[in-house]
């Protein structure tokens, strides 16, 4: 307050409070993990449970080259972010897109696993309690795959028109703590889905 | 006193906002309204939209008590008091609690720790309009589908919306899609809200305001908010499953194909729980802001305060199954909730003592804020008691569904909630507004308030005792119940003049009410140091602070407080 | 200092003193009333569903417990509650008197001491519930046990006594209990469409009867009587009206009531107006809900209607069991209950009266 006696000391110590956008995103990350736990538990309680139709066992192809591509993205854009920050932008484009190509990779990989079990083994939502919540928790973890992949995409046309550089390092590390968040969602269902629950 | 030199820190705006109001044609000021971003102005749209939905929900427990009066009445059919006793919760949880205390919390929180706006002032916005588009939505049902003429489409199944009663078959057409669609709106709004809290109350505060430093409403706020990632979410999540059910034919909870109806409640409760918990936080905030200045002592136990205050949001995640003694859980596991439910009612407790421990000593203005946390102090006293007797689960198996559990849970959320809230009005409108509620009026509306709740809700206790179970349209007369549904309703009678006193408080001192300068109560926190309103921008200079009470430090610079924090 | 005062304070003052009488006038007035009305409900035995008038070992312990709590819980309020009356008067600011108090921060002492107390006490209550948790949920049955399946439906009682085989509806006769040599009635809990709740306040605390979940609870009622209750979970439009009738009866006459229930009735003595009724609900959809052993009927959606004039309530306890109810009931049954899941089946007057006289020699 400009009527704070002169008297007072200014604290001597900077005054230093962590960037809002990262407790902004923390916070939406917990929340988020709030979410999928529930969906999870939700799959860990019906494993066996079905009455009828296909099993996991029967159906379920381990996805190791989605996986492999998923996680190396988060490997990809923390190299792109490295770049950016010593102002290599050529790079940092590289790596960028390699990272967006990786997630579309592993979406479309989703896709075509989801093809085969809906077409070839019959399996739905609607099948049995196998179906519901397989398909609603792998598909709640491609739903945010693909809002990442947007974020990413919108930021690649930018930095193709050369519009971003060393000073939006700050707020793009921000936004890979969400993408680093969705390759720890995969890790915590891959390993639910296709290791326990099979 | 110093106070006058304060107001030197904002421009002298002596134009209060009806006569700006006067300036400008309404079409622009509407415009100004809808598309603002300021914390202050989404703090008073938030507070706005509850008070219409109070209206509303009140509305509704006015058709059920009168439903309820005698036995065998016809006033409503069964039909409709299932959706009166459905809106009613919903609404009152939901758009008139949430967004009321939001409101507060909004406005109050960067003035008190000394910055311009909310960490995401547009996010603000974003949430504001989804909680109304989500209430908007709700209240649609009444007209949506069959239409007015029609059955109506409101949902019935409870605020709680258990399985199976919403699967498809057994809720048909889209009442309860209303109800849940309408509640995932507003809860997006909500999770908004919560990353705002956090983020600004940690990463906004003024120079000097270290986390020990901040005002107690600050705390509780935060714990709000952190409390609130992990509580609303597996709301959206159990939503998003029961649409999955409803329309994708999902089995979730499909009881036929082996799902399971007991998982929608403890998903529920995993919401619902600690959903109570963020209510009853930011009335504690309040409470603990103005028993200090109207004791004219500081809070006592600061630190104890604090750490109650975290405990209380950890134990809160650990009892949900309270709510669900009577579901046939094993024994050991009812015996953990016991114990889990049972210890949060220490940290519950040693708050009571704390602000007891205020009063004590003190020099106590009996002003109608001060009147309203008295009220609050000895209601939720009592509601936390009744609450101990519910925790011990063989006793929760009599008392659980019926009118016993319906009066502990009005006691905490009216006579703690809305008198902590009563309370905040007469203590803060003058900040909002520059002008006083009248006194008289306060204590009419505190004296027939009080009146009411307890004749209405003293007496529910005695229903509950009497085996009269909950949402229940009519009951039998030969069970001893008729007197006490009769005086519980007359109570509302009192509520509801109550509500006009205040309601008329409202109107009449925003236009006639004694205009006021800064800090009408002589407090001590940082909002009381810019004019009232404050300015767009709240302090010229960002202020710097060095102890909890800063003003009291500059009004008792032989005293100040950093000499014993 | 007038900014920061609203009023002069001894007018407060005088409302401050007003408000507090006449709160302490509702609260004396209530808990007066609360005391003689929970004495007066428990005097009327068989209309009372008073929690604290145990007649059955589940709601007595429930009782005992309830005892203890209230006990703890009066005394936290007596204590706390005199203490924040005694600071609100004795601390009262005196009008004109602007000093401000001395400012005291805390007490680590103080905060210490009404910690422990409190864990304490929450200690001895959890002690005290387990106990009670363990006694009632793990009980063991013993020889002699009556075993019940009640199933919960859409707004009734389905009771099928397995071990006599035999189904009825909506009112459950079990034998007393006598504390020497204890014979209760083991219910187990199903539903068949939504969650229901099994609330005979006197004799147990409700349990929850939830499909794909089964639960059970038990009772051993030691005074004969009629015990009342009704569904406690919000179960759709006409839960209000799933009432429970509970006939507690001496050894004999439950044997005389289970063999009626097991008999099979022979067929003649029907007037021909009941021959006709009984030929008109054999060929409508009564068959598709109803069961009637020794007939065609034998559907499961509603209640058991072989020994229906044994029974003192229709509609799960919404109508008493006459002629005339039974006559509008099947007329519309959306008259009686609302909501209700039988359909009106549009019968003639004549055809009512026949069907009715065929259900009049249900016994």
């Amino acid at each position: 307050m400009s009527s704070l006696p002169a008297t007072m000391p200014i604290t001597e110590t900077p005054w230093t409070l962590p960037s809002r956008g990262r407790v902004g995103m923390f916070s939406l990350i917990a929340g988020e993990t709030a979410i999928f736990t529930i969906f999870i538990v939700a799959y860990i309680y019906y494993i066996g449970k079905s009455l009828s139709g296909p099993m996991p066992r029967q159906v379920l192809e381990v996805p190791i080259f989605n996986t492999i591509c998923l996680l190396s993205s988060s490997l990809t854009i923390h190299f792109a972010l490295r770049a950016l920050k010593g102002g290599r932008i050529a790079a940092f484009k590289l790596f960028w897109f390699v990272t967006l190509s990786l997630g579309a990779i592993f979406l479309i990989g989703t896709g075509r696993e989801w093809y085969r079990l809906i077409t070839k083994e019959g399996l739905t939502i609607t099948t049995n309690l196998f179906g519901t919540t397989y398909y609603s928790l792998v598909g709640l973890h491609a739903f945010h795959v693909s809002a990442g992949l947007v974020g990413l995409l919108t930021v690649m046309i930018f930095a193709l028109a050369a519009r971003v550089n060393q000073e939006h390092a700050e707020r793009l590390d921000v936004f890979s703590l969400y993408w680093h968040f969705v390759d720890a969602v995969w890790v915590a269902v891959f390993i639910v889905v296709y290791i326990v629950g099979r | 006193m110093g106070m006058t030199a304060m107001s030197s820190n904002s421009i002298p705006i002596s134009e209060t906002v009806s006569q700006v109001a006067e300036r400008k044609p309404l079409s622009e000021i509407l415009h100004e309204w809808v598309i603002t971003v300021d914390h202050k102005r989404l703090g008073l749209m938030y507070i706005g939209l509850a008070l219409l939905f109070l209206a509303l929900g009140g509305l509704e427990a006015a058709i059920m008590r009168i439903q309820l009066a005698v036995p065998h009445a016809h006033f409503v059919s069964p039909q409709v008091f299932n959706r009166m006793f459905t809106m009613h919760g919903t609404t009152m949880i939901f758009f008139v609690a949430m967004t009321i205390l939001f409101g507060f919390g909004i406005y109050l929180v960067p003035l008190m720790i000394g910055t311009r706006d909310m960490a995401f002032p547009r996010l603000n916005a974003w949430g504001f309009w989804m909680s109304a588009f989500g209430g908007l939505l709700l209240y649609f049902s009444f007209i949506g589908g069959e239409g007015l003429s029609g059955a109506g489409t409101a949902p019935d199944v409870g605020w709680w919306a258990y399985a199976p009663l919403t699967s498809p078959a057994f809720s048909k057409g889209h009442s309860t899609d209303y109800w849940t669609i309408s509640l995932l709106v507003a809860g997006f709004g909500t999770l908004a809200t919560a990353v705002n809290f956090v983020a600004t109350i940690l990463s906004m505060r003024c120079p000097g305001m270290t986390l020990g430093k901040m005002p107690l409403l600050c705390w509780m706020y935060l714990v709000t908010g952190g409390l609130l990632l992990f509580t609303i979410t597996p709301l959206t999540a159990a939503q998003l499953m029961l649409m999955i059910d409803r329309y994708l034919g999902g089995h979730f909870f499909d009881t036929q194909a082996g799902g399971s109806a007991v998982m929608w409640m403890h998903f529920f409760w995993i919401f619902g729980h600690p959903e109570v918990y963020v209510l009853i936080l930011p009335s504690f905030a309040f409470v603990s802001e103005i028993v200090p200045v109207f004791s004219r002592k500081p809070i006592f136990g600061y630190p104890i305060m604090v750490a109650a205050t975290v405990a209380i949001g950890f134990i809160s995640m650990s009892v949900w199954a309270h709510h669900m003694f009577t579901v046939g859980m094993a024994s050991y596991s009812n015996a953990f909730f016991v114990l889990t439910s049972m210890a949060i009612a220490v940290p519950t407790g040693i708050k009571i003592f704390n602000w007891l421990g205020t009063m004590w000593g003190g020099q106590i203005r009996y002003a109608t804020p001060m009147l309203f946390c008295l009220g609050f102090l000895f209601q939720f006293l009592i509601a936390g008691l009744t609450g101990v007797m519910l925790g011990a689960a063989p006793f929760n198996w009599q008392l659980s569904g019926s009118y016993f559990v319906i009066a502990h849970f009005h006691y905490v959320i009216v006579g703690g909630i809305l008198f902590a809230v009563f309370g905040a009005f007469y203590y803060w409108f003058p900040k909002m507004t520059g002008r006083m509620l009248n006194e008289t009026l306060g204590k009419w509306h505190f004296g027939f308030f009080f009146i009411g709740f307890h004749l209405t809700f003293d007496f529910m206790h005695g229903a509950g005792i009497l085996g009269m179970p909950r949402r229940i349209y009519t009951y039998e007369p030969n069970r001893g119940w008729e007197t006490w549904n009769m005086i519980v309703t007359v109570g509302v009678l009192f509520q509801a003049v109550a509500v006009l006193c205040f309601a008329f408080n409202l109107f009449w001192s925003y236009f006639r009410g004694r205009a006021t300068g800064n800090d009408p109560w002589d407090a001590w926190t940082l909002e009381w140091s810019t004019s009232s309103p404050p300015p767009a921008y709240n302090f010229a200079a960002i202020p710097e602070v060095k102890s909890r009470r800063p003003l009291w430090d500059l009004k008792h610079p032989e005293d100040p407080d950093w000499r014993y924090e | 200092m007038e900014e920061s005062q609203g009023i002069p304070v001894s007018k407060s003052r005088v409302l401050v003193s007003v408000k507090v009488w006449s709160a302490f006038r509702t609260l004396a007035v209530s808990f007066g009333l609360t005391a003689s009305s929970f004495a007066q409900s428990a005097a009327q035995e068989s209309n009372s569903t008073n929690i604290f008038a145990p007649s059955s070992t589940p709601a007595d312990s429930i009782f005992r417990l309830s005892l203890l709590v209230l006990a703890a819980t009066g005394a936290i309020f007596a204590v706390v509650f005199s203490m924040l009356l005694y600071a609100a008067v004795k601390f009262r600011g005196r009008s004109g008197d602007n000093r401000e108090p001395p400012q005291v921060y805390g007490s680590d002492q103080l905060e210490l001491a009404w910690t422990v107390i409190p864990v304490l006490i929450v200690m001895v209550l959890f002690i005290a519930s387990a106990r009670v948790i363990h006694a009632v949920q793990d009980a063991r049955r013993p020889p002699g046990t009556i075993e019940v399946t009640a199933v919960g439906h859409q707004f009734w009682w389905e009771f099928r006594y397995q071990q006599y085989g035999f189904v009825t509806a909506n009112e459950l006769h079990v034998p007393v209990s006598d504390p020497g040599r204890s014979s209760p009635t083991f219910i187990t809990l199903l539903s068949a469409d939504t969650d229901h709740s099994f609330w005979v306040p006197r004799l147990a605390g409700k349990t929850d009867l939830i499909p794909n979940h089964p639960n059970s609870l038990w009772i051993d009622p030691q005074e004969p009587g009629i015990y009342l209750g009704q569904c406690a979970q919000y179960c759709g439009t006409q839960h209000a009206k799933m009432l429970l009738r509970v006939y507690v009866e001496s050894r004999a006459d439950f044997d005389r009531w289970v063999r009626k229930q097991q008999a099979i009735q022979a067929n003649a003595a029907m007037s021909p107006e009941a021959l006709e009724g009984r030929r008109v609900f054999e060929s409508t959809a009564c068959i598709n809900c109803h069961t009637i052993e020794g007939t065609v009927a034998d559907g499961r959606f509603g209640p058991n209607l072989r020994h229906l004039m044994s029974r003192d309530t229709i509609a799960s306890g919404a109508a008493p069991n006459t002629s005339e109810n039974l006559r509008a009931w099947i007329q519309n049954p959306n008259a009686i209950k609302p909501g209700s899941l039988m359909p009106a089946m549009n019968l003639t007057n004549k055809q009512l009266n026949e069907v009715t006289a065929y259900m009049l020699t249900l016994r």
